[in-house]
């Protein structure tokens, strides 16, 4: 049976090329990987290889002829045995370019046809639970931040083999911040594994201990070094699972403090929440109080995803009250209502929740009741509860500790303006960190950071108060 | 056209019959299969990137014939080859190509992300080198649970100047893990030999610094690939730590589908194909051995012809994923206890 040659598309945008040269003349054997012409397009001078072996009977396109579409017939060749005189081409030139030209169109057709659908297709909604009731007359122990985040991950490793932690200085050295605080002595040093300095090393071995079904706690000794690894957490851990058509699963969890330590400088201060946030397939959680931490890290441990888990070093030593119950797992993408009030919305997350509460106890003092919102959870983000907070108080504070530009705040805003417009009295207000790196000396520094007094002052200005 | 090996007492540089008839089968589907991949591009059916691996056959066919049942398997973007040799369906795999509904990934991956958990196969990583330190996680995962398995992790002669493969270098050497890294030097990264990227283009000497023993291979013959994976695996396998294999390859097509090769002769790709082809070898000894005639040879050339032509085939009628699919396979659903 003859074989068409077609005109190849030698590059992901070429539709049409000049067939410059031709190698071979009809008659001669060919056998595959011979190159048999040269083709220019817009960027090269390619060669063609044959692919099949056989005796070029016809050159149908001669060389030197520009504009020849892509899928063309450009020769014909004759297989094995066959008489190379009396083959035909099974498509001419002009109507195999014409068909192809249809097809094509009809290909794009279709393609936007789809595209219109998806735009039309909203994002499903994932379904959010709510906090699972604590049962009356259960007692409350006042724990650290640190301890709670520590009894988390003590407890799930208790409860599955296939959990361990690793990082730097995780093991012997108890901890660089002590959240992993004598697991090694519980657990030993199979399972709370001190590594190298080699972030990105620990990080995609990680991800590779989870694409095999174990379920690793890594820690970062903060999220400033993080950096190091943001490709294995991004490309490796948050994609694989979509890139995969849902065959493979990361079921890991990056930590470790994140945001502004104190006087530390511009590279150990930095809030990553907005730049995991970004990311589809990741999970991100950043809580405040430890009752959160505790129940947000064992369902992020147990969660089948990737979640990036976003701690405080300012608040490890800060103790809240925690519930003495054995089993205390608090759902993913679903905020708390801190403080409820009725005249303004204050978002926050992590350290700015404190800053929040105190900014709401001073504007309770001066006749402002505000509501405060703490997102414990980034990604995915609750937006129904603060959606139905501001129908509620018609207005809106955004507080964060990182940059304002395309922050958290910016997306919290982008959607209250877009679901709740209707009922806003004054447009979203923002509290973030200075536009700038965080500097050290000491005044700087505070100038710098966002604090509860800002968060009074943008509060004042949306109720039109000053 | 399962490569795992069951009989190990067979002597090292010699194959029986059926051995080398089933190398030289696997590598010839990968060669039809590349073809016709470099094809449908041609016609436009395959798009984006698409790195053939026509020349580099006898890496893979001879480093699967060393593995056992739950060894696992990774690599970069040049993975068809690599997903063949572990058995998946060539079906399955032309589909991903053309980014079809029947494709390993729904369509989902593409040529360059395309994994099969049945098979032990962990990808098709599009990020060159990232699949060195995943590969080391697998082998954690492997001595973590106490198995004996093995984890190979592929990488090319490029990936092998990234700093994350240092990195898990030192933690495979230093926690003994059950890894064998290979680095299948094809000469080029990209546009840029290994003379212009390597300041040790030895590069099996790159473990030397964390106590990694390496070996420079043959990769253009099987046999030789089959001896040396044996002893990496064996030596992985009984808890040693990991190993690295460097095969001198050569890739004959260029870098991806666009790319003019314009950084070597044309004489250096004929004079190693016409003179250390993979396939061509095999199919001498074999001939030589009179373990099959030149006519039986072909007929398993049409043979495969004919698997690569319905590959192809449903890879062109297979529909394009559902548009419900956009939102799929994004995050997993979690159990509520
Ligand atoms: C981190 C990263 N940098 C650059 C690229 C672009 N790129 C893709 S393949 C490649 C060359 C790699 O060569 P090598 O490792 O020798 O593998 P080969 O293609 O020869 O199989 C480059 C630079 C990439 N995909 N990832
Ligand atoms: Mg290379």
């Amino acid at each position: 049976m003859s074989v068409d040659i077609l005109m190849p598309a030698l590059s992901p945008t070429m539709e049409e090329g000049t067939l410059s040269k031709w190698l071979k003349k009809e008659g001669d054997t060919i056998s595959s990987g011979d190159v048999i012409a040269e083709i220019e397009t817009d960027k090269a001078t390619m060669e063609v290889e044959a692919v099949d072996e056989g005796t070029l009977a016809k050159i149908l396109v001669a060389e030197g002829t520009e504009g020849v579409k892509v899928n063309a017939v450009i020769a014909v060749l004759a297989e094995e045995g066959e008489d190379a005189d009396s083959v035909e081409a099974k498509g001419d030139a002009a109507s195999a370019d014409a068909k192809e030209d249809t097809s094509s169109s009809d290909k794009e057709e279709a393609a936007s046809d789809s595209a219109d659908k998806a735009d039309e297709a909203e994002a499903p909604k994932a379904k959010v639970l709510n906090d699972p009731s604590i049962p009356e007359g259960t007692s409350f122990t006042d724990t650290t931040v640190r301890d709670a985040l520590r009894d988390a991950m003590a407890e799930e490793m208790r409860r599955d083999e296939a959990v361990f932690v690793m990082g730097e200085e995780v093991a012997e050295y108890q901890g660089a911040y002590k959240v992993t605080r004598e697991l090694l002595q519980e657990f030993g040093s199979k399972r709370v594994v001190d590594t190298p300095i080699t972030e990105h090393g620990f990080a995609g071995l990680g991800v590779g201990a989870a694409f095999a079904g174990l379920k690793p706690i890594v820690e970062f000794m903060t999220f400033n070094f993080a950096m190091q690894a943001i490709d294995q957490i991004i490309n490796s851990a948050g994609k694989t699972l979509y890139m995969s058509g849902g065959q493979m699963g990361c079921p890991i969890v990056f930590r470790g403090p994140n945001g502004a330590a104190s006087r530390v400088g511009a590279q150990h201060s930095q809030d990553y929440a907005a730049w995991y946030g970004h990311v589809p397939g990741l999970k991100v959680v950043a809580p405040y109080d430890a009752a959160d931490a505790k129940g947000l890290l064992k369902a992020a441990i147990r969660d089948p995803n990737p979640v990036v888990f976003l701690e405080h070093e300012l608040l490890y030593g800060n103790s809240f009250p925690v519930p003495d119950l054995d089993d205390h797992v608090l759902p993913i993408g679903k905020a708390a209502i801190k403080r409820e009030g009725t005249d303004v919305t204050l978002v926050a997350h992590s350290r700015m929740v404190g800053f929040a509460l105190e900014a709401a106890n001073i504007l309770a003092e001066q006749g402002i009741d505000a509501e405060v919102i703490d997102l414990r959870t980034i990604r995915p983000l609750d937006t129904d509860t603060v959606v139905e907070s501001v129908k509620k108080t018609n207005r809106i504070v955004c507080c964060e500790e990182g940059w304002r530009f395309f922050g958290v705040g910016a997306e919290i805003a982008a959607t209250v303006t877009a679901e709740a417009f209707d009922y806003l009295d004054a447009p979203p207000a923002r509290v973030h960190q200075k536009d700038v790196p965080l500097p050290y000396a000491a005044n700087l520094e505070a100038m710098s950071l966002p604090d509860a007094d800002d968060i009074v002052a943008a509060a004042r200005k949306v109720c039109y108060v000053d | 056209m399962a490569t795992k090996s069951k009989s190990t007492k067979k002597a090292p540089s010699k194959a029986s019959k059926a051995e080398m008839l089933k190398y030289y089968r696997d590598m010839l589907l990968i060669r039809r299969f590349e073809e016709k991949a470099g094809q449908l591009y041609g016609m436009g059916k395959i798009a984006g990137f698409c790195h053939l691996y026509i020349g580099q056959e006898a890496v893979v066919t001879g480093m699967q014939s060393c593995l056992k049942e739950g060894d696992q398997i990774i690599t970069g973007y040049r993975d068809h080859g690599h997903m063949l040799a572990c058995d998946m369906e060539p079906k399955g795999v032309m589909a991903e190509l053309t980014g079809r509904s029947g494709g390993y990934s729904k369509g989902k991956g593409g040529s360059m992300h395309m994994f099969s958990k049945e098979k032990n196969f962990y990808g098709g990583h599009g990020i060159v080198g990232a699949q060195v330190p995943i590969g080391t996680g697998l082998g954690f995962a492997n001595k973590y649970r106490g198995t004996d398995n093995v984890a190979v992790a592929y990488f090319g002669d490029g990936a092998a100047n990234q700093g994350q493969v240092y990195e898990a270098f030192n933690m495979a050497s230093l926690w003994d893990l059950p890894v064998v890294y290979v680095i299948e030097n094809n000469m080029y990264a990209m546009g840029t030999s290994v003379a212009r990227h390597a300041s040790e283009t030895e590069l099996f000497k790159r473990g030397i610094s964390f106590e990694i023993e390496g070996e420079e291979v043959d990769g253009m013959d099987v046999l030789a690939v089959r001896e040396a994976g044996e002893k990496a695996v064996k030596y992985a396998r009984s808890g040693k730590g990991p190993y690295i294999l460097e095969m001198k390859t050569y890739r004959y097509r260029g870098h991806s589908m666009s790319d003019p090769a314009k950084y070597r002769k044309r004489e250096e790709v004929d004079d190693i194909r016409s003179h250390h082809d993979p396939i061509e070898g095999l199919k001498g000894q074999i001939l030589e051995h009179g373990h099959a005639t030149e006519d039986e040879l072909k007929d398993i050339d049409k043979e495969i012809k004919a698997i690569v032509k319905d590959a192809a085939d449903f890879s062109l009628e297979s529909p394009e994923p559902d548009p419900s699919e956009l939102w799929t396979d994004v995050l997993k659903d979690v159990e509520v206890a």
